[in-house]
């Protein structure tokens, strides 16, 4: 039911806010993206497939559907368990941690590369027991894994987290005086509407890891066929004077990022969590 | 300022999820009256103050205060005074500041919007609290700044949604009082939205009962206790039992009660409305029927009882009715109907009010 | 009883730490050691490296130029966002939420892209839109405005990355009050802006606070969209992250970490500039 009654309606004022509004977003946003599309486009369906069948690309893209996925997943449980253990138990440096979740909403992905080379990388602070272990971290793919696993980490715990608060303690008890086990009420009772939040909160976090630079780019080593992610390949395309190829695999991650959008907002109004 | 409602309908939805919340409604409210819309939820009497309000638009008909055709005035220049069930108190202000924004928002010096807060606190019995906040107040107090924000800019007109729906029964009758009192006081044409009867008995001149978005009667509570106007009036006010027969022989059979149906032709499906206080019941050893409990409220008794052959029939009576004596679950009672109203359920004309 | 929940102030069933299940703790345990690898120990490693090095790290990077310059240039950029995209997130709300029109559902995907693009085709879609065979650029060119590699590149990019933030925000809570208090001000005469300025902005400042923190956070971490546009050309396009990424590539690691840890120290205000704001929230409630 929409939120408009009549005497709210825009009169001139409001139409013109409106008006400057929709400029704006089309200007900003649209027209680039719809820019880089036609880009990609350019040389039509043949050219297009071409660009993307170079093995480089084609690896490119593969490495970053995976490590996403692998990250979206262990998000998903991870993140839920996070989300758990802050809202349902009490102990110390609870707080602390809680803030500490948001983290990676505040720090640039750049700060991320540098501190995680700084700490796995062959001189940083684990980089002598790395070594001795025969372990790689930094510049191979473990490394792209937990930088994704940073800057992804907030997304479940937080669409997670209200929908927990939300949680009637009743619900629960009259499944325990009706005989059902811990596990039992865990699954029946408050998997169901944790659900939907678990799912938005990962999708979203999979379509943040698709397109994440900045973190990748310092901890990775950025070795083709590698470490080399997709947004590594576009930038080197970039860099190397081929934006017709930038742009090509750019459209698949343009295509993928509209309907994940599409997807998370979906999920959300499903979560509840209530959407325009 | 009166107020005149002219053929008023209003849609929500379209296609098959079309919802007809008004369907022409026409009804009249004095200058100076105090009206309650009664009705069930659903029924269209929220959004017909809206329209009054100009919160909504109709989709055709009209509004006029005074005379005068209002469809074309926005809500802000219409001089309405509203209080919302929710309160919607602007919750960053304080009380004082809630009270003085229809001042403010018209630009009266600062001295009058003070004087007129007081002169309103004192009114509705909030001295002291000018400068607390919404959230610190009880619900009733909450509801209370409402009233005195919604006067404070001396409104034509005030119109109330639901005004004590979120508060709790005790509070609910206090607001009750504040509204009679003060609309003695300041006599500015009213009208509140309630599904309470006993609300809109107790407090207002007239009472409209509204149904399915259209106006079922327009009367004082009593004229409508006594001679309600359609069946729907008969069923929703006052408490009533409420069966469904066919006539036979100038009666209609209630299980082995029978109910006088005269003037109706045999064979005519009713509806038989019998409310409680029209029903005798007292004991007889060859009584109709059997009681099944007594329930005690307060100061009145409630009578269920079974009627051979037949459905449950309830009854009610003072505590020190004489009809009492001996009445306990088990034991057989005689019913006398003072008064029935059958209304028939198909296209033959209107009420049958019969006397045993 | 172990492990039973009792409840908190808000209704909802909480364990003590005390009284936890073998299985609660071991679930507390993962927790703990999951958050601790990923997020604390990084974390404590770059506050390692920041005292190790000691104070004289910052104040060298502060005597370099080149650093002052891209500090700044990235404080203007934030501030461009912040203004920008502060009025136009409010505005934006506001009209996605009150407003009907045609197109509304589109828009709502839209809005929300800028989360889901990667920055390095951010930088590249306005490359293309304003260089050379692009849309916009026979335009530019009668301006006498250049976007590639130039100043207004970076603030289009900026702009772009930060653009949901206050909108989602403000968006979130005007649902979340519902239009009550706003007809209840058109009742009692209130004007439009009048209705906005004394009822609705009031209401939403928290979310607004909360978004331009966001924004300015990632106005000042944002790294691909700015190194693409702007191509890091040293005192002119270099802002802050590309200075580390360029002093990174030039092997001057003490340089890179230094405005490293100026960026994370930052950060770590931010985060708690928006914890207070929770707080504030909260109470409020």
């Amino acid at each position: 039911m929409s939120q408009v009654s009549n005497a709210l309606s825009p009169e001139r004022g409001g139409r013109l806010v409106r008006g400057a509004v929709l400029a704006y977003i089309g200007f900003l946003v649209l027209l680039p993206l719809a820019a880089l599309a036609q880009h990609g486009l350019a040389g039509g369906f043949a050219a297009l497939r071409q660009a993307l069948s170079t093995p480089a690309a084609l690896h490119a893209l593969w490495l970053t559907l995976w490590s996403a996925a692998v990250m979206a997943l262990i998000n998903a449980l991870m993140g839920t368990a996070t989300a758990w253990a802050l809202v349902r138990y009490r102990f110390p440096g609870r707080s602390f941690l809680s803030t500490l979740v948001d983290l990676p909403f505040a720090i640039p992905t750049l700060v991320t590369g540098v501190m995680l080379v700084i700490l796995y990388g062959p001189h940083g602070l684990m980089g002598g027991w790395l070594n001795a272990a025969d372990m790689k971290i930094a510049f191979a793919p473990p490394g792209i894994l937990l930088a994704l696993l940073f800057v992804t980490l907030p997304f479940v715990v937080r669409a997670v987290e209200p929908v927990l608060l939300e949680q009637d303690p009743a619900e629960e008890e009259a499944a325990r005086t009706l005989g059902a086990g811990p596990f039992s009420i865990f699954l029946r009772v408050l998997l169901p509407p944790l659900l939907p939040a678990i799912l938005s909160g990962s999708v979203r976090s999979f379509a943040r890891a698709l397109g994440e630079f900045g973190s990748i780019v310092v901890v990775s080593g950025n070795i083709p066929y590698k470490t080399l992610t997709a947004p590594i390949y576009i930038f080197g395309e970039i860099e190397a004077g081929e934006p017709q190829a930038a742009a090509a695999v750019s459209l698949v991650l343009l295509v993928l990022a509209v309907a994940l959008t599409y997807a998370g907002r979906a999920l959300e109004k499903w979560a509840g969590v209530r959407s325009v | 300022m009166s107020i005149r409602v002219s053929h008023l309908n209003k849609r929500f939805g379209s296609g098959a999820g079309q919802f007809v919340a008004v369907d022409d409604v026409c009804l009249e409210v004095e200058s100076g009256e105090l009206v309650a819309f009664l009705g069930p939820s659903g029924s269209g009497k929220s959004t017909i103050l809206r329209i009054i309000a100009g919160l909504e638009t109709a989709d055709s008909g009209s509004v006029y205060f005074s005379g005068q055709a209002a469809d074309h005035l926005h809500a802000r220049s219409r001089g309405v005074g509203f209080v919302f069930q929710h309160y919607a108190l602007f919750r960053h202000m304080t009380v004082a500041e809630n009270i003085a924004f229809g001042l403010r928002v018209q630009g009266k010096a600062r001295a009058e919007q003070q004087r007129r807060v007081h002169e309103l606190l004192d009114l509705m019995g909030l001295a002291g609290l000018g400068e607390r906040y919404p959230g610190q107040l009880s619900g009733g107090q909450r509801q209370r700044v409402a009233l005195a924000r919604a006067l404070a800019p001396e409104p034509q007109v005030l119109l109330l949604d639901e005004p004590f729906g979120a508060v709790d029964a005790r509070v609910r009758e206090e607001l009750r009082h504040w509204l009679r009192r003060l609309h003695d006081e300041v006599h500015v044409t009213s009208i509140f939205v309630t599904h309470d009867q006993e609300e809109a008995f107790s407090v207002a001149d007239k009472v409209i009962v509204i149904n399915r978005g259209h106006v079922e009667q327009a009367a004082s509570p009593a004229a409508i206790l006594d001679h309600p106007a359609t069946e729907f009036v008969a069923r929703f006010i006052g408490d009533a039992n409420v069966y469904e027969g066919v006539t036979h022989g100038g009666y209609v059979a209630v299980g082995k009660l029978q109910v006088p149906a005269d003037g109706l032709p045999d064979g005519t499906p009713v509806s038989a409305v019998l409310r409680f206080y029209d029903l005798k019941f007292w004991k007889e050893e060859q009584g109709i029927a059997r009681v099944v409990r007594t329930m005690t409220l307060g100061d009145r008794v409630k009578v269920e009882a079974v009627i051979d052959d037949g459905p449950v029939i309830y009854s009610q009576f003072p505590r020190r009715s004489s009809l009492l004596t001996g009445i306990e679950p088990g034991c057989r009672i005689h019913i006398e109907v003072t008064l029935a109203r059958l209304y028939p359920q198909n296209a033959a004309a209107g009420v049958t009010v019969t006397a045993a | 009883m172990p492990g039973a929940p009792w409840k908190n102030g808000r209704g909802c069933a909480v364990s003590d730490a005390g009284r936890l299940t073998p299985g609660q703790a071991i679930l507390l345990a993962l927790v703990l050691g999951y958050l601790g690898l990923i997020l604390v120990v990084p974390l404590a490693a770059m506050a390692i490296r920041g005292l190790e090095a000691g104070p004289g790290v910052l104040l060298e990077v502060f005597a370099d130029p080149a650093a002052r310059e891209g500090l700044r240039l990235t404080l203007i950029l934030a501030l461009i966002a912040l203004i920008g995209n502060g009025l136009f997130g409010v505005a934006a709300g506001l009209v996605l939420v009150r407003h009907r029109f045609l197109g509304r559902r589109l828009l709502d995907t839209l809005v929300d892209l800028p989360l889901a693009v990667s920055p390095v085709m951010t930088g590249l879609a306005f490359l293309l839109l304003y260089g050379r065979g692009g849309w916009l650029e026979p335009w530019l060119a009668w301006a006498g405005i250049k976007v590639g590699f130039a100043f207004p590149g970076l603030v289009l990019a900026t702009l772009f990355v930060t653009f949901p933030f206050t909108l989602r925000e403000v968006a979130y809570v005007l649902i979340e009050l519902g239009t009550d208090e706003e007809e209840a001000a058109v009742t009692l005469g209130a004007s439009p802006w009048q209705t906005f300025r004394l009822v609705t902005f009031p209401n939403i400042r928290f979310g607004l606070g909360y978004g331009l923190v966001l924004t300015l956070a990632r106005a000042l971490g944002e790294f691909g969209a700015v190194l693409v546009i702007g191509g890091a050309i040293s005192g002119q396009t270099q802002t802050a992250t590309t200075f580390i990424y360029n002093a990174l590539e030039e092997r001057q690691e003490a340089a890179a970490y230094g405005m490293a840890l100026i960026l994370a120290a930052a950060s770590v205000l931010f985060l708690l500039a928006l914890e207070w704001i929770k707080r504030q929230r909260g109470k409020e409630k």
